[in-house]
């Protein structure tokens, strides 16, 4: 599907080269990118998203604030539990419900495991074939068979951890506002420790081999946005949201300070600082902005690794990515190795009107909800905001940026640099365009 | 088609046999896992995910169902509508207006509908997600010519099966379990909540038995109606149910 296309003869850097790929693969949903180059000046750098709308925040609006969480979920059948938590968060806020520590707990849990599940898949199964030179993993298992079995076993390990706490890996259902509608016995959660530490030590090792992965060396100067987790790594609540030089943002504000634009020549809003400034969240804003707070087992693997922080090379995502891997093991081991039961297992409170919002981490990046309700706790208003359309902006400024890179190249070469960059953001097309602004040009 | 991509996603967490699958069957056109791609065919099997929504899907599917000798919808959007066709009971203005500032620039039908509405369907398989033990038994099945085993039972069975004490006998939780086709093993009523009807309807639901059993239990009727107006929303005998109780 890939294709270059040259406008004028090739004279060395002269001429326009354009470097098209029509349909986006190993990411989630559908998407085509596209970066002309006329006499080494980018003319055109655009992700364009083509997925249809599926208009999550205007059927929201008429649904009980119970039925939230199973309808967001719906949004991403990869990152499920970031959307019905991140809900049921935003409207425990509305009630006045503080989860009890157990749940807290728990809940932090159920992300691991989702993290586990779609890092796997990400680094293993639709990456790291653009770094050895495979199509897919699948033809990758031909000569590195170990490493695609040793991906599948840890992305099962995270897929049995959600059938324990949610009943199934995608789209659970035990999620609730005021916590889970059951919580698992501990001898069950427990049963499932040594897979978890076997992924541990797996992701352990993992994370040098990807170190050892060739890549390119191209950095860009981030702005970096990662919810700001408190004392402990960002993954499941966070009260503000941390920028790169900036003041951090607390999440009642978000609206104000990270600003969906609509850019004339893009089907796609595009989501910026006030001052216009494009930023990154996902896996390198939230390493680089918070390495100290980086479980010590994944500190460890990070000092192995010798990366400089902040991470700048966005190629480099891959090995940072198997940095959390460990996180989410190291974090999952230790909470269940401390479960004793959470009981009860949600809180309730009466229904009255008004609005919440929440942000968590999805494995992609930020994620940021608002809602609105009656004191009927029917549903007034929604927002949501995906990770991949914050990080819009930031990939076709990459993408710009890259040109200058890949303009030596060979044309089948430069076309696949551009993917493995794409592919790099994790970019999970589905999430993104349940709000997109959709235009298409009619010719 | 408009999807989550959640079904597919059952495809790559059949971790203990993909590389199975893989061997036994050339999988020729994955784009959420390979960057070969072969648009042509014809193909043995197609497993089509997600809901016939925008204007170029009616085309897509036309010219996928000619290519293909046995055509397969996977998951709730492909068989039902999805969760998106919950548009298909308002205006798509009003639903457009609430999440773009320009929604004249929308690409898309006013509908969400399944896939068998456009194209024959040769076998669907139901749930949101899909079920893994059933897509790999559709798999083998095709594989050796014989009819797959997917029962047409409700919910209610299985919670039998497993020992799973009724939700609504029991604690008063509105349950769609006696009308929902079972293929998830029964886990919301297992993890103490009610079946919200993921699955869809099984063949011959009494829905009115169950729309009257919730009234009684003094469900109001609006929540009825939402209940059955849910992720599958737009399948026959639930979309009628839920006008019923407009």
């Amino acid at each position: 599907m890939s294709e270059v296309t040259r406008e004028a003869p090739d004279s060395g850097v002269g001429g326009t080269r354009t470097f098209r790929v029509e349909m986006l693969t190993r990411v989630e949903g559908e998407g085509r990118f596209l970066l002309r180059v006329k006499d080494g000046e980018v003319e055109e750098a655009t992700l364009t998203i083509f997925e249809p709308p599926r208009f999550f925040e205007g059927f929201l609006v008429g649904r009980s604030l119970f039925e939230v969480p199973d309808i967001t979920a719906r949004i991403c059948g990869i990152c499920p539990v970031t959307y019905q938590m991140t809900s049921a968060q935003a409207l425990e806020r509305i009630l006045g419900i503080h989860p009890t520590a157990e749940i807290r707990r728990l809940r932090r849990l159920m992300y691991c495991a989702e993290w586990i599940e779609s890092h796997a898949l990400h680094v293993f199964v639709l990456h790291a074939p653009d770094f050895l030179g495979y199509h897919s993993a699948l033809e990758m298992a031909k000569d590195h068979g170990p490493l695609v079995e040793m991906a599948l076993r840890m992305k099962k390990a995270g897929n049995t951890l959600l059938e324990i706490l949610g009943g199934r890996a995608i789209h659970p259902v035990s999620a609730r506002v005021g916590g889970f509608t059951k919580t698992p016995r501990p001898r069950r959660l427990k049963s499932h420790l040594p897979e978890l530490e076997w992924g541990l030590e797996a992701a352990r090792e993992a994370v040098e081999v990807l170190n050892g992965l060739p890549m390119l060396g191209f950095e860009q100067p981030y702005t970096f946005v990662s919810l700001d987790g408190g004392s402990e790594y960002p993954i499941d609540w966070g009260e503000q949201i941390a920028v790169t030089g900036r003041e951090p943002v607390p999440v009642e504000e978000f609206e104000n300070v990270f600003l969906e634009t609509q850019v004339p020549r893009s089907p796609a809003l595009h989501a910026r600082l006030p001052d216009g400034t494009p930023y990154l969240t996902g896996p390198m804003a939230r390493l680089s902005l918070f390495p100290d707070k980086l479980h010590p087992l994944a500190q460890e693997a990070l000092e192995r690794t010798g990366m400089a922080v902040p991470v700048l090379n966005p190629y480099r995502s891959i090995v940072v990515r198997g940095v959390e891997l460990v996180q989410a093991f190291a974090d999952a081991v230790d909470i269940i190795r401390e479960y004793e039961g959470a009981d009860p297992p949600y809180l309730e409170a009466p229904l009255r009107a008004g609005e919440g919002m929440a942000a968590t981490e999805a494995p992609r990046g930020l994620q940021y909800q608002r809602h609105r309700i009656d004191d009927a706790g029917h549903i007034l208003e929604s927002r949501i905001v995906p990770p991949t359309s914050q990080n819009q902006a930031r990939i076709e400024a990459d993408l710009v940026g890259l040109a200058q890179e890949i303009l030596p190249l060979g044309d089948a070469e430069a076309t696949l640099r551009c993917e493995q960059l794409i592919r790099a953001y994790d970019p999970c097309i589905s999430c993104a365009t349940h709000f997109l602004k959709l235009e298409i040009e009619r010719e | 088609m408009a999807s989550c991509s959640g079904c597919q996603g059952v495809l790559v967490s059949c971790e203990d046999e993909l590389l199975a699958i893989a061997g036994a069957i050339d999988i020729v056109h994955f784009p959420e896992a390979s960057s070969r791609l072969a648009e042509e065919g014809p193909f043995d099997v197609v497993l089509v995910e997600g809901s016939i929504s925008a204007p170029e899907h009616l085309e897509q599917i036309k010219a996928i169902r000619e290519r293909s000798a046995v055509l397969v919808t996977v998951g709730a959007c492909a068989t039902s509508g999805g969760i998106q066709a919950l548009r298909n009971f308002g205006k798509l203005e009003d639903f457009a207006d609430r999440v773009y500032v320009r929604p004249d620039y929308l690409a898309t039908l006013e509908t969400s509908t399944p896939v068998a509405d456009h194209v024959k369907v040769d076998y669907e398989l139901r749930g949101c997600p899909i079920a893994k033990r059933q897509l790999l038994e559709l798999l083998t099945a095709i594989l050796k010519g014989r009819r797959p085993e997917i029962r047409n039972e409700s919910l209610c069975l299985a919670c039998k099966r497993y020992g799973v004490v009724c939700v609504m006998v029991a604690h008063g939780i509105p349950c769609l379990g006696p009308v929902t086709v079972n293929g998830c093993g029964a886990i919301c009523p297992s993890l103490g909540r009610g079946c919200y009807g993921c699955f869809g309807p099984k063949e011959g639901a009494n829905t009115q038995a169950l729309a009257q059993r919730m009234l009684d239990m003094g469900i109001p009727r609006e929540e009825v109606l939402r209940s059955f107006r849910f992720i599958t929303g737009y399948a026959e005998a639930f979309r009628e149910e839920s006008v019923r109780h407009e």
